[in-house]
Formats: structure tokens, C-alpha cells, sequence
């Protein structure tokens, strides 16, 4: 076990549990640092495993696939701002529905395109490619963990760089990051705290949509019912804990990464799966409630208790 | 009834009908026989006896959790452990009526109190998190509710599992079953008991002091705050009555002659419906009986279309889906409403000239 826990397959399991999981949390780390709770990451990313597998399917390419994707996550992300922006919906209770809607919708349009309701095994979709990194695959050890990894993957941890860099580096972060703290303040210097808000959800459901492609393209290679199972919502988790900053969350989820891959390792050993099961929802609740109480221990020192 | 509820009603009318409508297209997309699909959609629970009393059995756990969630989302926290307390309450009756042999009539009035009991505890959880260490209780209690179905399904593998049926329990002893109402269909004692939790809620909410001041807080937690009301113990007493409700409803519906054991090894969803029954019923536990009608009925209906057609139960999640967003957009149709109340003040000012 123990040298099962040291070996590099383990750690390049747990940036794989992670790369799901990390684009979520950069796409609700970008909605709530514009002021929004986005719920829907979980419906977003069910819908964009399913797309991924048909649209890839149909274009034959894993690029185009993949861009069409997105452009479906950001429409998905459009349609969450149109109701909550526009039509004043309850931003949680406008997610729920956009997740009942995965739900039932990804099993309708599957049982429509392929003719089966509990997976997509008769769709032969383009999954992402492993890339192997040239030198840094010679490396002893790190060389087994960081090259030979899904494009994804490699592509979840640049968007960690590039969210960081444009929340906090370009006007527009600074805008959103704005409209966040005082959405009232952000007007009086002539922001449109609507027009931010728009484009904060249209890129978080396009990150979104990069973590659900990977689910049904890469982590594995179909779509399955339901195959989301929550990842949105401990994505909602992680993003909260790091601060909803894109690095916090990063760290974050690669907690709930190791959790996860752990819980997959374990099931080699006596222990009853279902408590395994349980292993990363469990991390997750009492990571929320260790970082919250140290956020109130804070506060209160400063307060001077 | 004002014209600002008036509308209410009407707008809440119109966007169940054009969520139904939405839903009809998508048939006609994805039905070779999209004219036979939907008329058994509308009319299929209609057709026998039995399927009438499928809807009203399937009224039973969504008025529960209805009421449940009204309860909780007035005090303004987004507790969504409803659906692991059910589950949870569900397990609790099936381990009672299976281990402690008690003898009829008590066996499950034991069994629906332990179930309360778990509930109550369960969906403390996040409200305790957010009181002592103020962590989201959204968040929290998506988490737990996952935590709820893996701690049952491992409690039901490992300790009543029947080793010839695969993933259920044992068949669960007559001496728990809930009795029938209606001969020839399965309506039991729970949609009394459902009943009386929606009255209960009712009361609750509206006719009790914890209630106003749980409404208040939920309202206007600072104002709740400054009049002196204790927040920590209206929030904590709102997440567990919720939480009786739910692991009461999770008990009655696994005591009640639709299950024979305790099959549950994937989230039933229940805690979902109840955000549409509450949003339906607007947050006044005394609707949610009408609400939960309709919703049982669209999925009679559904669950009859997929036997006979080739459309799949799926497309009512759509549909509810639909329904929230369009009846909790408060804008939707908000012009109208703004002429509707002016043509109104208009008229009376005119009558105020006559006269």
C-alpha cells in the first residue's frame, strides 16, 4: 500500500483525478469573483461530456470537438446570465434547473444519437491525446509523472497560469474582480456590471465545458449516464476553499485529486468500496469546514478576541 | 386576492404551459409518433385504476420533502440535505422493521420516529458547519448527501443484504408495512400521514412565533437580529424540522407496499423535486399537496409514454427544469404585470371621481 502511495503512477493519477475537477473550479472561481455563485458547472460539464463525444464524433477531430464544446459551454453560460442577469431568476434555483436539465437532457439527446440510454459505446468519439514531453520523460521519477499525460491535463494546469494572469494582470480581471467586491462601486466609475457579469458566466461555462470534454474524452473514452457524479459540485467546494483564486484552487483541487485517486487505488485493498466511495465527498466537507473556521479564527484575531 | 397575486397565479399557469409546450417540440424532434407519445403523456394516468392510484402514491414523498424544503429555504438557507435525509430515513425503517422484530403497529411507528430522529441529525450537519465555522450550507450539504448514500448502501451491503437478490435488503416482515387505503392500488397510510406534515408545516410556518421569527430571519437576517431574535437557534430549529420531515418521509415511503426491501443504491432525487414543489407552492407548506399533484401526474404520465412509446421518462426533467426557471424569473412577464397594476389604479381613481 504504502509503496503503492510513493510510486509515480500514483501522482500521475492524481493530476489526472485532478484535471476535471481544476477546470471547474477555475470556472467558479471566475463567476464568483464576479459575484455570482455558478451552481450549473455540474450540468455544464454533464452536457459537455456528451457534446464531446458527439461532436468529436461528428467532425471527426479532437481540436474542432473540443472548440465546439466550448462554444456549446459558453452558450449554456450565456443562457444562466440571460436568467439571472436579465430575468432576475435566483441564481442557485436557476442552476438546479439548468442541472435537471443535464440530467434528463443528456439521456434524451444519447438515446436520440445513438440508440442506447446508459452509455455511448456506439459513438466512436476522439478523445484528447497523451502527450509525451521530450527530455522531461527521461527524468527519473517526475519524468513518469509529468510527461505522458492527457492534453487536458496539461491544458487545465495553463489555465491556471492564464486565469491568474488575467483577473489579476488585465483591465477586464480588474473589472470583474470590481463588480464582485461592490457591483454598486464598479457602476459609479462607469463599469457595466451587467455587460462583466455576462462575460465572467459565458468563460466559466466555457471553462466548464473543458472539464466535462475531458470527462468523456480522456479520463475515459464514452459518455455514461449521470458520469459527472457531483465533480461539479466539489469543484464548487474547491474553488471556495483556495479563495476563489485560480492558484488557491489549483492547490485545492489537487487535494480532492489525490482523494479521488486514492479512493481508486484503495479499491485494490479489503477495505468495502462504498466507504471508499465516500473518500472524496468526505475530504471535501471537512476541508470546507477546517478552511472556513480558520477564515472565522482570523477574522476574530483581527478583531482583537 | 390582490392583482399582484393574481398575476402570480396566471404567470405561474403560463409558464407550466409553456414549459409543457417546449416539451411537446421536443418530443415531435426525437418521437416517431409524437401525436400518440403525448397524448398518453396527458391522458395515460387517466386509463386505468391503477395508474390513477400511481399518481396519488407517488404525491406521498414529494409532499414530504415539499414541505421539508419550504420549511428550510424560509429561513433563507440553501440546505439541500433533503435528499440525504430521505434516503437516510429510508434505511433507518428498513434496518428497524428488519432487526428489532417488533410486533405490528409498532413496528413502524418505531421505525418512522428513528427515521425522524436521523433526519433531524442529518441535516443539522450543514446548518451546525455554517453556525460554528460558517462554511456554505449549499455546499456542505451537497457533499453529505453523497456521504448519506455511500454510509447506506455500505450499511445495506454489509448488514441487510439478502445474498440471493444481489444489491437489497431482506424482505422487509408484514408487521411493518404500512396498511392500504384503496383496495386495488398501493395508496397508503403515508398519504394521511403527508397530509397532516403539510397542515403541521402550515401551522409552522404561519401560526407559530418560531415561525414568523424563521420567516423573518430568512427575510432580513440583520433586521431578525437587531429585533432580538436568536438566529443560531431559528436556523438550527428550521434545518431540523426539515430534517424530521424528510427521514420521516424517507421511512414512510420504504415502509409503504410499493417496496417490498430496501433497494436504494442510487439518490432517488426526491430532495430535488422538492425545490420544484416549493417554488410551485411558493415556500406555503399548505400548497404543496397541489403542487406535488402535478408533478406526480406529468410523471405517471411520463413513466406511462416510455412504456408505450419510444419517448424516455427523461424528457420530464426537462420539462420541470423549464418550469423553475420560467416561474422563478421575476422579471418574466413583468411588463404586463406593470400595465395590469396601472390599468387598475387608473380604474379606481376614476371610480374615486364618480363618486
Amino acid at each position: 500500500m504504502l509503496q503503492n502511495l510513493l510510486s509515480p503512477e500514483f501522482f500521475n493519477a492524481i493530476l489526472r483525478a485532478t484535471t476535471p475537477i481544476l477546470f471547474a473550479a477555475l470556472a467558479s472561481s471566475v463567476a464568483s469573483k464576479s459575484g455570482i455563485t455558478n451552481m450549473a458547472l455540474e450540468g455544464i460539464m454533464l452536457f459537455s461530456a456528451l457534446f464531446g463525444v458527439i461532436f468529436s464524433a461528428m467532425t471527426g477531430s479532437f481540436p474542432l470537438g473540443l472548440l465546439l464544446t466550448m462554444v456549446a459551454g459558453g452558450v449554456i453560460g450565456l443562457m444562466l446570465a440571460f436568467f439571472v442577469l436579465n430575468l432576475k431568476t435566483d441564481e442557485i434555483l436557476a442552476a438546479i434547473a439548468i442541472n435537471l436539465m443535464a440530467t434528463g437532457g443528456t439521456v434524451l439527446l444519447m438515446l436520440a444519437v445513438s440508440g442506447d440510454r446508459g452509455s455511448s459505446t456506439s459513438i466512436s468519439n476522439v478523445s484528447a491525446p497523451k502527450i509525451v514531453i521530450p527530455l522531461i520523460d527521461q527524468i527519473p521519477f517526475l519524468g513518469k509523472i509529468l510527461s505522458g499525460q492527457n492534453l487536458m491535463t496539461y491544458l487545465s494546469i495553463l489555465a491556471v497560469v492564464v486565469m491568474h494572469l488575467f483577473l489579476y494582470k488585465t483591465p477586464l480581471g480588474l473589472k470583474i474582480r470590481a463588480v464582485g467586491e461592490n457591483k454598486n462601486a464598479a457602476e459609479s466609475v462607469g463599469i457595466s456590471a451587467r455587460k462583466i457579469q455576462y462575460i465572467a458566466l459565458i468563460l466559466s461555462g466555457v471553462l466548464a465545458s473543458m472539464g466535462g470534454f475531458f470527462l468523456s474524452g480522456g479520463y475515459m473514452n464514452m459518455f455514461t449516464k449521470d458520469m459527472s457524479a457531483g465533480k461539479g459540485y466539489i469543484a464548487l467546494a474547491a474553488s471556495a476553499m483556495g479563495g476563489d483564486t485560480p492558484v488557491g484552487g489549483f492547490l485545492v483541487s489537487l487535494l480532492f485529486g489525490a482523494a479521488q485517486a486514492l479512493a481508486n487505488m484503495m479499491q485494490l485493498t479489503d477495505i468495502p468500496h462504498e466507504l471508499i466511495q465516500m473518500v472524496p465527498y468526505l475530504t471535501t466537507l471537512v476541508g470546507l469546514g477546517i478552511y472556513s473556521y480558520m477564515g472565522v479564527r482570523k477574522r476574530q484575531k483581527l478583531a482583537g478576541k | 386576492m390582490n392583482s399582484a397575486k393574481r398575476f402570480d397565479m396566471f404567470r405561474m399557469v403560463f409558464s407550466v404551459l409553456i414549459a409543457l409546450l417546449i416539451s411537446f417540440v421536443i418530443i415531435f424532434f426525437v418521437s416517431d409518433e409524437p401525436v400518440t407519445a403525448i397524448v398518453t403523456l396527458i391522458t395515460g394516468p387517466f386509463k386505468s385504476k391503477r395508474s390513477m392510484g400511481n399518481v396519488i402514491e407517488s404525491m406521498v414523498p414529494l409532499i414530504f420533502t415539499g414541505t421539508g424544503v419550504c420549511i428550510m429555504f424560509s429561513a433563507n438557507q440553501i440546505n439541500l440535505a433533503t435528499e440525504g435525509g430521505f434516503h437516510l430515513g429510508g434505511l433507518v425503517a428498513a434496518a428497524v422493521a428488519l432487526k428489532l422484530g417488533l410486533p405490528a403497529g409498532l413496528s413502524p411507528i418505531v421505525a418512522i420516529s428513528l427515521a425522524a430522529v436521523a433526519g433531524a441529525v442529518f441535516c443539522a450537519i450543514p446548518a451546525l458547519m455554517k453556525i460554528k465555522t460558517n462554511s456554505p450550507e449549499l455546499v456542505s450539504s451537497l457533499m453529505i448527501n453523497y456521504i448519506s448514500l455511500w454510509l447506506c448502501t455500505f450499511l445495506l451491503m454489509h448488514f441487510l443484504q439478502d445474498p440471493s437478490v444481489g444489491s437489497a435488503s431482506y424482505k422487509l416482515p408484514p408487521e411493518s408495512e404500512l396498511p392500504t387505503l384503496i383496495k386495488g392500488t398501493n395508496i397508503h397510510l403515508g398519504l394521511l400521514i403527508a397530509f397532516v406534515v403539510a397542515v403541521f408545516g402550515y401551522v409552522f410556518l404561519y401560526k407559530t412565533r418560531t415561525g414568523y421569527e424563521l420567516r423573518l430571519t430568512g427575510e432580513n437576517e440583520n433586521f431578525a437580529r437587531y429585533s432580538g431574535i436568536n438566529i443560531v437557534k431559528v436556523i438550527l430549529i428550521s434545518q431540523m424540522v426539515g430534517g424530521v420531515i424528510a427521514g420521516i418521509g424517507g421511512s414512510v415511503e420504504l415502509l409503504s407496499p410499493i417496496y417490498s426491501r430496501f433497494s436504494w443504491v442510487s439518490l432517488l432525487g426526491y430532495g430535488w423535486d422538492a425545490i420544484i414543489i416549493c417554488t410551485l407552492a411558493k415556500k406555503n407548506p399548505l400548497y404543496t399537496p397541489l403542487a406535488a399533484l402535478f408533478l406526480a401526474y406529468l410523471r405517471t404520465g411520463a413513466s406511462i409514454m416510455a412504456r408505450y412509446t419510444d419517448v424516455t421518462l427523461e424528457i420530464v426533467q426537462i420539462t420541470q427544469g423549464i418550469i423553475i426557471l420560467l416561474v422563478v424569473a421575476e422579471q418574466f412577464l413583468s411588463g404586463m404585470k406593470h400595465r395590469m397594476i396601472a390599468r387598475e389604479a387608473r380604474a379606481s381613481l376614476k371610480d374615486e371621481g364618480v363618486a
